[in-house]
């Protein structure tokens, strides 16, 4: 084994916050030594956990016989539905996601029971050895299918502000458009996983790779029927999460947790590649339909924007999903007559779920389509209308849910951007070389992102923290915070160091478990530094107080005398080394631990209405991408990007840049290689790495410039003003969508719109350009 | 029990006794041996999480490749050296891993020890690693980052030697072929597995066995056990036949042994038909051209492998060895429909003979994929004409995904021979092509499109030879 990566990190001098400072485990992570669950050496007598699926999309279970799958060599125990001693339930919101199917299945691939055998393999084995009569039921794989069955997760939800149908009327000029986005995968390369080991009295704690601790810690008690006290969840490290942790790591938690019970044995339930992508929820995809008003100038007059998505079986997380599609349908323009209806349609497919953007790409994917539209239609340059339809002066600046913009920089990042960029010259000379090209065609676009920051639930903005001072100097930092490689542990401890203004390597941040702080929100919504990053500011402010005074009334100085400095406690005259600062804290009996707590401030929400304020604050970018396809096979490739980032007052610039670069690459995936194709019957045909296709390294821009905004700060009073980077990066992407639609249109010399459907696969490309051939009379 | 597998890992001998033939070197480090730096991001071959290098006598020389651990079948590391990210920075971080934290390559991690490796790999100059990085990494995915930080690290690698275990090597090298058996109590089967060393003991031991499957770079039968969980009983490892091994020069073109590796072979075909180089670049990864072989392309038979298309438009004949018979076929005989191949019981392909090129040829290849690296093909097609005098003397044409095996396009090929190399004609033969393929759709592609760029790609090849002045590939182009 690998040491523990303890001597391999260097000696840092004093960095607080702002600094680039590595990711907390990067030594750990480039020498192997980084532990994730199923790394985690298996107690003697571990239990290998399958789960068995369900072959059909919708079916009435007539009969299950699990008498060969218990004869199997090496099975110790199967269970249903019926071996569960509390809720048949792993749902987050409405009770409606059963453990084990109960009678009927919805989905491919739902869970009907679990074999617990002395390995993996002999589980599988036996778990293909079930038989399982079904009688069919009706089923609505596609959005279309649920529209016409008029199956949905909840009612259609409404936005409006001013009188749209009016407004439209009365526009100079109006046209319509429709187009789909597909879901995405989230793809962590490390699986679900959860390792549960039973504890004396019907205890059990639990390691598992999740981005909620604390709901899964909830949803065990309930389906154990023992209280949240008696379950223990653990995560030190995620190997990526993007949202496909927050709610899917229950069901294999908790089927650890009944086999561990049980049992009296540990069990570990990961399920390979092709389970993961099979039984997991993904991004929702959309059908988006517009229709638009505008003038001459390109300036929006009146909007009506439908939007429809698939959620799957079950309501999971979509009902808030959908909303952050309709908060994010104005992206960073005003709308000055709207109205956007979400159909959050039920179907009978893997209940999707959140995915980093939360339901916010895809409402912001279509204003960006409404953008392009306008300006085919005006022939003006779409950054031009763009510009023109920013937030921004008098009484421009109400969002279609009533918040108003008071931090809007979007019109600053746009000119900086275009302007290093060279976006006018390079539209120029795009379009001569598009003249001259018959094979292949470039497109250029350049879009803006205004993401809201916050839960749009509002009692999920708290978070707690726990720290701890030992005696020898040494700093113990837990937070409600899972770390799942976006470098939250490292600005957190960068945080605390600044308060102290110790080096960082002070201060360990240990595995986020639930026995330490308690009733934790998931490590979502971007949300991670903003609020754990403030609660441990605000625990260490409290021992600070603590330190202060003592150290006022030990050295004999005023309180306002006494300062934190990289040397050490300066008291009046006297310079204290840190470490013997607490060792004299804890001699004069000084409590050197607390906890923190911290909740944003200022947010509310009706949702009944759709008005409030949803969020603290925007964070924005603008990136411009240009592509190059070829309008024989469909091929593209993204040849230059530029971004210019806000993340307010950046607490790492590495890490900041680090996720404005992945949230893009992954958002350049979801629109244009990454497509899940479902058969007829319900079945998901892109369920592993051979045909599901990520962003490989050769997809990696041929030219990316980023810069974070210099003059970022954030105008609320976020932890030392910086703003969360973790989403908003991804929504970036849509300038690739962009410029390939453009691409697409100079097959006509922009004479016509396509209204390509993402993903833009070669495939999707080369049938637009086809398509635009057709009506322009070019076949 | 039988024989122990032996091995090198990161400098020590390690001896697998007892196991099954079919646990993978992932399953084998990470499970029996404790050693978890390396991961399981698919088990498939195609994220590269678990990426090892191992090292190999080639003569008395160590020639390193970077492998996919998780499709490595543990008896095929017998007397080869394994290093794994453990084996790396012990004393003092190794300079490819201060690189990865400096440019903060890493965010979840998981991705990091198999990058870390590949880089490695790169370092003491593995086979495949001198590419460029995005040709040389296609084989490693990471969700993280972007990739741009990874790129930065690997662009300040300096070469360094790799460990020298020669003779450790030859110390663990067999004179006698290695047979295992092991009996599989949850598939209730005795599975057996046999390493020939020659071709003459392969074919006898063939012969005894018809129904082994026989394995070379594991690259596809690893996922038999992997993804599809078949309870293999015989296996068949081609791996330590050198004979097998070898690219010779013969009367108008090369044979390439069964067992000669995409790597081994890539230079040679890139040498003699640069468009067969290039397409060459894209199939797999890295780590899957170093172990996978062009026989095992052409032997398993898929619809969609890459090679026998463009194979089959060059004229390459397939020459078959059953105990001592051989017979040489055209290599499109081979194929005779979807899961059907031209192979008794016991034969099996030992090596394909590729002809040179024609003196007039104009040989192109398109590999259409959703995306450019490192997938699997929704059309293959190949193009092999000969124009005299503005006319077609000669079209051997191919395309793989267009039906249910690697298929020439007859009608299309007659639609050219003998007429004007022009526009007119070019339509024509786009429109035989209707009679040629009755194309499906899946996961990949439809059909409409795979008609519909079959026609382009023929469409293209006009393009490039009546207007070399245009830009029309996208890779190229973008690059400058």
């Amino acid at each position: 084994m690998a040491d523990s990566g303890a001597k391999l990190v260097e000696p840092i001098v004093f960095q607080g916050v702002h600094a680039s400072l590595p990711h907390d485990s990067a030594w750990r992570h480039v020498s192997g030594a980084a532990i994730y669950v199923d790394d985690i050496p298996e107690p003697p007598g571990t239990l290998h956990v399958h789960l068995g699926m369900s072959k059909k999309a919708h079916a009435r279970i007539v009969s299950m016989d699990l008498s060969a799958v218990r004869a199997s060599p090496g099975v110790v125990t199967v269970l249903t539905a019926h071996d569960i001693p509390g809720e048949n339930d792993v749902s987050p919101v409405i009770h409606d996601d059963r453990l084990f199917a109960d009678g009927e299945v919805i989905c491919v691939g739902q869970s009907l029971f679990a074999v617990a055998a002395t390995s993996i393999a002999a589980a599988r084995a036996a778990a293909a050895k079930a038989v399982v009569e079904y009688e069919d039921l009706p089923a609505a794989i596609t959005i279309g299918q649920a529209r016409e069955a008029d199956l949905k997760i909840e009612a259609s939800q409404r936005m409006a502000r001013g009188d749209a149908t009016a407004a439209l009327a009365a526009s100079p000029r109006r046209l319509q458009g429709a187009f789909a986005i597909g879901g995405q995968d989230h793809f962590y390369l490390e699986g679900q996983v959860a390792l549960a080991t039973p504890r004396e009295g019907g205890d059990v704690h639990i390691w598992s790779s999740t981005q909620h601790p604390s709901e899964v810690q909830h949803l065990v008690a309930h389906v154990l029927a023992v209280p949240s006290s008696a379950v223990i969840v653990e995560v030190r490290r995620m190997g990526g999460g993007f949202g496909g942790k927050e709610t899917q790591a229950s069901l294999f938690a908790a089927a650890a947790a009944v086999v561990a019970v049980k049992t009296g044995r540990p069990a570990k339930a990961r399920p390979d590649r092709d389970e993961d992508m099979v039984m997991t929820g993904k991004r929702h995809d959309f059908e988006i339909a517009y229709d638009v008003g505008f003038d001459d100038e390109g300036r929006l007059t009146g909007l009506a924007l439908e939007l429809a998505s698939r959620c799957g079986s079950t309501t999971d997380l979509s009902m808030a999903i959908n909303d952050r599609a309709m908060f994010h349908a104005d992206n960073c323009y005003f709308l000055p007559a709207v109205e956007i209806v979400s159909h959050r349609f039920k179907t009978h497919t893997v209940s999707n779920t959140a995915f980093r953007g939360f339901g916010g790409p895809q409402g912001m994917a279509a204003i960006e389509r409404v953008m392009d539209a306008v300006a085919q239609a005006t022939g003006l340059d779409p950054l031009e209308v763009r510009r023109r339809n920013l937030y921004g002066g008098e009484g421009r600046n109400l969002t279609p849910y009533h918040q108003v913009v008071e931090d809007n920089v979007a019109p600053q990042l746009l000119s900086e951007l275009a302007a290093s960029c060279d976006y006018e010259a390079r539209q120029r000379a795009i379009d001569a070389y598009n003249a001259r090209s018959p094979v292949l065609k470039k497109g250029l676009a350049l879009t803006p992102v205004k993401f809201g920051i916050s839960f749009t639930t509002t009692h999920l903005n708290q978070a707690g923290a726990l720290l701890h001072l030992y005696a020898d100097g040494s700093i113990l930092l837990n937070h409600g915070g899972t770390e799942m490689g976006q470098g939250l542990f490292v600005k957190v401890a960068q945080i605390v160091a600044e308060a102290f203004k110790v080096s960082v390597d002070r201060v360990k941040v240990s595995a986020t478990v639930t026995d330490k702080v308690p009733n934790t929100s998931a490590t979502a919504a971007s949300s991670g530094t903003d609020l754990n990053g403030m609660a441990a500011l605000n625990a260490a402010n409290t021992i600070k107080a603590r330190l202060v005074a003592f150290a006022a009334k030990k050295w004999g100085c005023a309180e306002g005398d006494v300062e934190f400095t990289p040397e050490g406690l300066r008291a009046g005259a006297e310079l204290v080394p840190f470490d013997v600062l607490c060792r004299q804290a804890h001699l004069a009996r000084v409590s050197l631990s607390s906890t923190g707590f911290y909740a944003t401030p200022k947010i509310h929400y009706d949702r009944a209405t759709h008005t409030g304020r949803p969020f603290y604050y925007y964070a924005y970018g603008a990136a411009c991408s240009e592509v190059l396809i070829d309008t024989l096979t469909g091929e593209m490739k993204v040849t230059r990007v530029d971004i210019l980032h806000d993340a307010g007052r950046s607490l790492n610039p590495a890490i900041d840049l680090g996720q404005i670069e992945g949230g893009f690459v992954q958002g350049m995936g979801w629109l244009t290689t990454e497509e899940l194709v479902f058969a007829d019957d319900g079945r998901l045909l892109t369920h592993a790495p051979s045909t599901y296709k990520i962003p490989t390294c050769g997809d990696r821009p041929t030219v990316m410039n980023i810069a974070l905004w210099e003059a970022g700060r954030n105008v609320e009073e976020t932890v030392h003003r910086s703003k969360a980077v973790g989403e908003p990066p991804l929504m970036l992407a849509l300038s690739v969508l962009s410029a390939v639609n453009r691409a697409v249109a100079a097959v006509a010399d922009h004479k016509l719109f396509p209204d390509l459907d993402a993903p833009a696969t070669p495939e999707r490309i080369l049938m637009a350009v086809e398509d635009v051939k057709l009506r322009a009379g070019l076949g | 029990m039988g024989e122990a597998v032996r091995f090198l890992l990161n400098g020590e001998v390690v001896e697998a006794r007892g196991v099954d033939p079919t646990r993978t070197l992932l399953e084998h480090l990470r499970g029996d041996l404790r050693r978890t730096g390396t991961k399981e991001g698919c088990a498939e071959g195609d994220c590269g999480s678990c990426t090892v290098l191992v090292g190999e006598l080639e003569g008395e020389a160590v020639s390193w490749r970077a492998v996919n651990s998780c499709i490595q079948f543990v008896p095929m590391l017998d007397g080869k050296a394994v290093i794994s990210v453990e084996g790396l920075g012990k004393d003092q971080p190794h300079p490819v891993q201060a690189a990865m934290v400096e440019h903060h390559g890493s965010q979840c991690g998981f991705c990091t020890p198999g990058i870390v490796m590949s880089l490695y790999g790169r370092a003491v100059a593995a086979k495949g690693a001198n590419a460029p990085v995005d040709e040389m990494l296609a084989g490693n995915l990471c969700r993280c980052t972007g990739y741009g930080p990874i790129i930065a690290a690997a662009e300040t690698i300096e070469p360094e030697a790799a460990p020298d275990v020669a003779d450790q090597l030859a110390a663990l090298r067999r004179d006698e072929a290695l047979s295992l058996d092991f009996a599989d109590p949850v598939a209730g089967v005795t599975r057996r597995w046999f390493a020939p060393l020659s071709a003459d003991e392969l074919a006898e031991t063939y012969a005894a066995h018809p129904d082994a499957v026989v394995v070379a770079g594991a690259t596809d039968i690893g996922l038999w056990v992997t993804k599809l969980r078949k309870p293999l009983k015989t296996l068949i490892d081609i791996g330590r036949v050198d004979e097998l091994k070898t690219i010779t020069r013969e009367d108008g073109g090369l044979r390439i042994g069964a067992g000669v590796r995409y790597v081994d072979a890539l230079e040679t075909l890139a040498g003699l038909y640069p468009d067969l180089g290039a397409m060459m670049r894209r199939l797999g990864s890295t780590q899957v051209r170093n172990s996978g072989t062009i026989g095992g392309n052409i032997a398993n038979g898929s619809p969609i492998g890459d090679m026998p298309p463009a194979l089959i438009a060059l004229g390459a004949r397939l020459v078959l060895r059953r105990w001592n018979e051989r017979r040489i076929i055209p290599l499109e005989d081979f194929f005779i429909a979807y899961g059907k191949q031209d192979r008794a019981p016991g034969e099996f392909v030992e090596a394909v003979l590729v002809p040179e090129p024609a003196p007039s040829a104009m040989f192109k290849v398109f590999k259409l994929s959703k995306r450019f690296d490192q997938d699997i093909s929704a059309v293959c097609g190949a193009f092999n004409i000969q124009i005299v005098d503005e006319v077609v003397t000669s079209a051997r044409i191919a395309y793989g995904g267009m039906a249910g095996t690697p298929k020439r396009a007859v009608a299309c090929e007659e639609a050219l021979v003998g007429r004007l190399w022009n526009r007119a004609t070019i339509h024509a033969a786009v429109e035989a092509l209707a009679g040629d393929f009755t194309p499906l759709s899946d996961a990949r592609a439809s059909a409409a499109y795979r008609a519909l760029t079959a026609g382009n790609m023929l469409r293209k090849v006009f393009i490039e030879s009546a207007r070399p002045d245009l830009e029309t590939r996208v890779p190229e182009a973008a690059h400058g």
